[in-house]
């Protein structure tokens, strides 16, 4: 479904971020993306989300590959995945329902399916009792469930995750990542960048890690399930 | 939208774009009057053909007819030694009493259309009336009409320059107000990018909100132009205010700077991020 065939991303004024990767991610998986600062963990996001385009090599997700697709199509392509941030990027003046609705109302959805899908994600993402409370009010995990609550309201085959519990403590860290799971087991892939090398040995999915921008490790070409010394990589 | 959620800086661009619109149209103000000011000067352009002395009735009036024919020539009008003597004694005033009637001849007086006032087609109208044998002299006042067209044309040129000058500070004022409000919903935009939103469904709000602030700055801007034209009426001299073509385009630039301005902001701002 998301496929990296010898990608090489080029900044201009930071040069080289990613070089050569290559790797697959199929229907429903459920991949981390770890590394240090700086190794390409957030290129790589970005380039999935066609926020920017590979210098050379292809991305290609859902079919749609980043060589051929024209400008005005990428918001249709951008509707089929979420995105969620450390920084939760919710709007500050907006109830919680009126942030996930935003998300139906850019896209044009019907008026009036808008009121239901936003009460079904909020119980979803058990914030159901808070629809009309502002982001401020809100705890840290409480405010990045309305946010992941918002990627998922256009029912996106992927969603990504670019450090959602950086700026979580444990207890929340646990919380969203038990949700993501949740989200996961219902079919939708889920990439998700982290620092949280415990998240990941308790997890025991697939894991990409970087450096450099070069792929170092993949365990889902390892052919094991996740190396026991894994904590000490980064 | 914006009004709602930012009030202040909604007001802020209005007031920008109606100051930045106001400073264009007092300048125009001051075009437009130097310019209608200068065309009742340029009214007074008159070709003064003198007649010899015992020509027949029938002559001149035919040669009344041609001239009136002229492509140039607005009127025509033989004015009698008695009517010239009327109008000397009246322009010289108290020196009046020096005519005595009969030493002014007869004249023919012609007047040319509005675009052909300027030296040379004034020269060649008057050439062309004194070709007639019994045309004795033909005035047309040559140095001041010079005069009068080289004040004219550095009039318009300076008008033109400084209006030019004027409209670019306006819009890139206008502009740096718009760009502003698309930074303060930057965060906003962000989000509309990420859920998929199109760029035109993002750009949209911004061209509406242009319009409606490019609008209300201008009607705003004809407000203070009317006051100020009017204080200066009351308390200096009267000058002449825009007709409502002028008035109603003047509004017109002003939504048309902010649909303009937004679209360019707006567009610059998406392409960055």
């Amino acid at each position: 479904m998301i496929r990296f065939t010898h990608v090489f991303k080029e900044f201009p004024r930071t040069g080289l971020a990613l070089q050569d990767v290559s790797f697959h991610v199929g229907k429903g998986e459920f991949v981390f993306l770890t590394g240090p600062s700086g190794a390409g963990k957030s290129t790589i996001l970005k380039l999935i989300f066609l926020e920017e385009r590979p210098t050379k090599g292809e991305v290609k997700v859902s079919g749609v590959s980043s060589v051929t697709i024209r400008g005005r199509d990428v918001p249709k392509l951008r509707r089929k995945m979420g995105v969620v941030f450390q920084d939760f990027r919710l709007l500050e003046d907006r109830t919680v329902e009126a942030n996930i609705a935003f998300a139906l109302e850019v896209t044009g959805a019907q008026p009036s399916a808008i009121g239901p899908k936003v009460s079904r994600l909020l119980g979803q993402v058990g914030l159901a009792s808070k629809a009309t409370s502002l982001p401020r009010e809100l705890s840290g995990g409480e405010q990045q469930r309305v946010a992941i609550a918002r990627a998922l309201a256009n029912d996106p085959v992927v969603l990504i995750a670019d450090e959602p519990t950086g700026n979580l403590d444990e207890r929340a860290t646990r919380g969203i990542f038990q949700l993501l799971r949740d989200i996961n087991a219902s079919g939708t892939a889920i990439i998700m960048a982290t620092h949280n090398l415990e998240l990941i040995r308790r997890a025991e999915c697939r894991t990409i890690e970087m450096n450099h921008g070069a792929i170092v490790f993949d365990s889902a070409e390892q052919a094991i399930a996740y190396p026991a010394s894994g904590g000490d990589e980064a | 939208m914006a009004f709602k959620r930012a009030p202040v800086l909604s007001l802020l661009s209005v007031t920008t774009i109606a100051f930045s619109l106001f400073a264009f149209g007092l300048f125009g103000l001051v075009a437009l009057n130097i310019r209608r000011q200068l065309n009742q000067l340029e009214d007074r352009v008159e070709i003064r053909a003198f007649v010899v002395d015992g020509t027949n009735a029938e002559a001149t009036s035919s040669a009344l007819g041609d001239i009136a024919s002229f492509p140039e020539v607005s009127t025509v009008k033989l004015v009698s030694p008695e009517e010239a003597l009327v109008r000397a004694r009246r322009e010289l005033g108290e020196f009046s009493d020096v005519f005595e009637a009969g030493i002014l001849p007869a004249s023919i007086d012609v007047k040319l259309k509005e675009g052909y006032r300027d030296p040379a087609t004034v020269a060649s109208v008057a050439g062309r009336i004194k070709n007639y044998d019994f045309i004795d002299d033909v005035r047309f006042g040559e140095e001041w009409v010079q005069k009068l067209y080289r004040i004219r044309t550095i009039a318009t040129l300076a008008g033109a320059v400084l209006g030019l000058a004027f409209a670019g500070v306006a819009v890139i004022i206008i502009g740096s107000t718009i760009r502003m409000a698309v930074l303060a919903r930057a965060r906003e935009i962000s989000i509309m990018r990420v859920v998929g939103a199109t760029d035109g469904f993002i750009r949209s709000p911004f061209l509406i909100e242009g319009v409606l602030k490019g609008t209300l700055g201008g009607l705003l801007a004809l407000l203070f132009t009317y006051a100020a034209n009017s204080l200066i009426g009351k308390f200096v001299f009267s000058a002449e205010f825009f007709d409502a073509k002028y008035a109603i385009g003047g509004v017109a630039a002003g939504a048309l700077i902010g649909l303009l301005g937004s679209a360019f902001s707006v567009g610059r701002h998406l392409r960055d991020v």
